[in-house]
This record gives C-alpha cells, sequence and structure tokens, in this order.
C-alpha cells in the first residue's frame, strides 16, 4: 500500500508516537483533576506539550495554548467568540468549511462577509484587501495553506495588512502546522488555528489554538475545568477558559512524542524532503495528456499536495482505480472546499488529491506516476 | 514522630500555572513540591505550591525574576 493521503491525516509516523500513548493509557489521570501522582502525571504531560506547541508557533507562554479535540473546533472557538452582528470579516474562496461554516452562521446573525477571489491557478490577490475593507471590518480569516491546491498565503503581507488597520487575523494552520515555520508573534496573529494529526503526526483528536496576549477570547464550551468549581461561571484565565471537559490526554501524549521528533527532526528537513516529493510527482504527471493540474505548482513554496484530474473521469473512478488496481491512497471528491473548486471548475467531478508525508519514499512516488499514466492511457 | 514546619503556600488561578510553578523551580533547583490546596486556603486551582518559609524568603526574588504566576502566598504549618 502507498499512503499518498496526508492532508487528510497522517497514517505514517514516528514509532514514539504509539509508545507513548500506550504508556499514557497506563499512567496518566486527569490532567488538572486532583494532586496525586497519575493526575500530576498528566497535568505534567499536558504542560509539556502546551511549551512543545508554543515553541513550534513562537508564542511565548504556553499559557496561550489551548488544546481542543481539532481543527474545527479552534476555528469555531475563534470566529465564535471574537465575530459580533453588524461586524465585517474578510476571507477567501480558498478556504476550508472549518472556516467557511462558522462564517456562514455568524454572517446569518448579522455579520458581514466578503471572500475574496482566486485566479485560475487557485491564487488570491491579497493587494484587494485594501478594496475590501469596510469601517467595521473586525477580522481576515485565512487558510496558511488550501487543502485543494496546495497554494501558500503569505502571511506576512496580510498582516501587514491587518496589524496597520488593527484587524483582527485568525490563522487555519490544518495544512502547514508541523510542515511551514509559522511564528505567531512576529507575524502579529490574533488566533492560531492548529490540528495535531496532519502535518504534526499526532493522532486524531488532538488540535488547538495560540492566542494573542491581551485577546479576550470567550469560550465555545463551558462546564468542568478543574478550577474555581464553586463559581457559577466558567473560569477566564486562559488556557482553562478554552478547555472544558477532560482533555485527551492520551492523544497530547502522543502529539508530544510526535513533537519531540519533529522538533528533533526539524522543520525544515520535513519540509524539504515532502516538498522534493510532491514536486517528484507533479514533474511526473505534468507530461501525461489528459492530466490537469490545479495550483501553483511553480511557487516556491508549497504545502506537499498535488491536485489532479484524468481526461473528464470522474475523480471518484480515477481514486477508486489507484486502490483497486495499485494500493494508492488519495483523496477524491470535493474535499470541504466548495468555493475553490467552483473557481477552479471542478465543482461537478471533483479532483483527486494526492498529499505527501516525509515518511514517503522516491519510490512510490515513481509508482504513483505511473498507476495515473496506467488510467490515463487507458481513459 | 513528624513535626510541623512553618510553610509558604502558594496557591494558583489555573493548573497551568502550578504546572509552570513546577517545571521552572525543577529547572532552577528551587525547592518545594505540589500538594493539594489545604482548606484553609481559598483558590481557583487544587494545586499549591509548598516550600518551607525560610525557602520561600531566599527564592523568592529568584521566582519573580522568573515571572512566576501565582494567586498568593499564603503562611501555615504544615507537615
Amino acid at each position: 500500500m502507498i499512503y499518498l493521503d496526508s492532508a487528510a491525516t497522517a497514517l505514517h509516523r514516528p514509532p514514539e508516537v504509539e509508545r507513548a500513548m500506550c504508556r499514557a493509557l497506563h499512567t496518566i489521570g486527569n490532567a488538572g483533576r486532583g494532586a496525586h501522582g497519575p493526575t500530576l502525571a498528566a497535568a505534567r504531560l499536558v504542560y509539556g506539550v502546551r511549551e512543545k506547541v508554543a515553541a513550534l508557533f513562537g508564542v511565548s507562554d504556553p499559557a496561550r495554548v489551548a488544546f481542543t479535540a481539532n481543527v474545527t473546533q479552534a476555528l469555531n472557538t475563534a470566529i465564535g467568540g471574537l465575530i459580533r452582528p453588524g461586524d465585517h470579516v474578510i476571507t477567501t474562496v480558498c478556504e476550508h468549511n472549518s472556516v467557511l461554516r462558522p462564517l456562514y452562521r455568524k454572517e446569518d446573525q448579522g455579520a458581514e462577509l466578503t471572500i475574496l477571489p482566486a485566479d485560475a491557478l487557485g491564487r488570491v490577490d491579497f493587494d484587494a484587501l485594501g478594496d475590501a475593507l469596510r469601517p467595521n471590518t473586525r477580522a481576515v480569516v485565512v487558510g496558511h495553506a488550501s487543502n485543494l491546491t496546495g497554494n501558500v498565503v503569505d502571511l506576512k503581507k496580510v498582516s501587514d495588512f491587518t496589524r496597520s488597520h488593527g484587524l483582527l487575523l485568525i490563522v487555519d494552520a490544518a495544512q502547514t502546522a508541523g510542515t511551514l515555520p509559522v511564528h505567531m508573534e512576529d507575524l502579529g496573529i490574533d488566533v492560531l488555528c492548529f490540528t495535531g494529526h496532519k502535518g504534526l503526526m499526532g493522532p486524531q483528536g488532538t488540535g488547538g489554538l495560540c492566542v494573542r496576549a491581551g485577546l479576550d477570547l470567550p469560550p465555545l464550551l463551558v462546564g468542568g475545568s478543574g478550577i474555581r468549581s464553586f463559581d457559577r461561571a466558567h473560569p477566564s484565565q486562559l488556557p482553562e477558559a478554552l478547555e472544558a471537559g477532560t482533555l485527551n490526554g492520551h492523544g497530547l501524549a502522543g502529539l508530544g512524542a510526535a513533537l519531540d521528533y519533529l522538533l528533533d527532526r526539524g522543520m525544515e528537513d520535513i519540509h524539504r524532503t515532502e516538498d522534493a516529493l510532491a514536486r517528484r510527482f507533479a514533474g511526473g504527471v505534468r507530461s501525461i495528456p489528459g492530466v490537469t493540474l490545479y495550483g501553483d505548482l511553480d511557487a516556491p513554496v508549497r504545502a506537499p499536495i498535488v491536485t489532479l484530474n484524468v481526461g473528464e473521469l470522474d475523480a471518484a473512478e480515477v481514486s477508486g482505480r489507484l486502490w483497486d488496481e495499485a494500493e494508492i491512497c488519495v483523496r477524491a471528491g470535493a474535499h470541504c472546499a466548495p468555493l475553490i473548486h467552483r473557481a477552479l471548475g471542478t465543482q461537478e467531478r471533483g479532483a483527486v488529491r494526492f498529499s505527501f508525508s516525509c515518511f514517503n519514499t522516491e519510490a512510490e512516488i515513481d509508482r504513483a506516476v505511473q498507476a495515473v499514466a496506467d488510467i490515463a492511457g487507458e481513459g | 514522630m513528624r513535626e510541623k514546619k512553618r510553610c509558604a503556600v502558594l496557591t494558583f488561578h489555573t493548573t497551568t500555572e502550578a504546572m509552570a510553578m513546577e517545571r521552572r523551580c525543577q529547572e532552577g533547583g528551587i525547592p518545594g513540591r505540589l500538594i493539594p490546596v489545604p482548606k484553609e486556603i481559598t483558590a481557583g486551582c487544587g494545586l499549591a505550591w509548598r516550600m518551607t518559609a525560610e525557602e520561600y524568603e531566599r527564592w523568592r526574588p529568584e521566582l519573580e525574576r522568573l515571572g512566576l504566576r501565582f494567586q498568593e502566598a499564603a503562611e501555615m504549618m504544615l507537615y
């Protein structure tokens, strides 16, 4: 089997992840719920992962890293807590439904939304931010990289704009966390939302958000916090304010081990490996007659994603044949990103996404190229 | 027979503050340990950092220098 679906979730992980999770299953209690050995072990473990996430994303205070079940919960927390009726928000057609649907819900509640378009390569012109600005603009919400095209957004350019106009910048780093550097404080990001199970190589059920110092972000969920139990209201201190209910300590143990691997190997090396594999694949399929590629494949910085269609074939058929005939795992369909599909004209048949891990090999890439060529040749 | 000592009990707003205290103290060779908050004290978090009163007096400037957050410092007799 060749797994080329790492943008959906990691399958290849450092073995330390599994070991750390198994160890945690037998050793940790509930973080923040007591003072005995196992609960302290859980609290120490969780705090250690906070420190690693803070180090990875350039957050000086680990207390400003709050864990959630996934990036969708993090984005719902950020958008749900910061956008008010009457506010105007700017986003782009490249966004995932985890950004779009919380924004649509805000729109239904009285917020205003401007969605920046993309060109034929799926690139957004962020010079258009100025034209989109209104007196009531409160935030720009943007994904660091498109989960469909792999195009990467120049966050510095966006943050220069948001900082100069006093706007909030909320970033969805689902496709870049662990793959591309993001220094939250240098970039002036107000809320950075991440998932643990893709580029960070942790288990599913992990994710979170990093919140800029001084930003008051009301919680999405309230309930048990382990602190201030007799208060009627949920506590306001970070990170517990955004972590109602028992944390996924076992998952965070795995995420911590994955972060150790990532920080030890170095994100630059991981990105260089993934980028080389993605460009090898793109270069291989580019010359196959009938293959249509999407995205700005020649951009110097990209997420390790290559998306294509073959002839007039339905994307689901291509992905089905790749699995049936070559045991290659890819994602077909709409990828939860409806607007960029419309922009690229792939809303009817979807597109086939190949996404790469630093654990894939060149031999696997070459077999995948051949499998695409075989399908294209047969039509 | 164990004897009670005059101790400083540092309380916290959050579990995360308590964890930060423990981590920085261990790194910096600062004495003390986490205990459940004694019933005489009201605190946001159920964990507290226990040091002897003498240790607290000695290390207090270092705790401040490290910027460690805590809710309050109470003095009491503890085993």
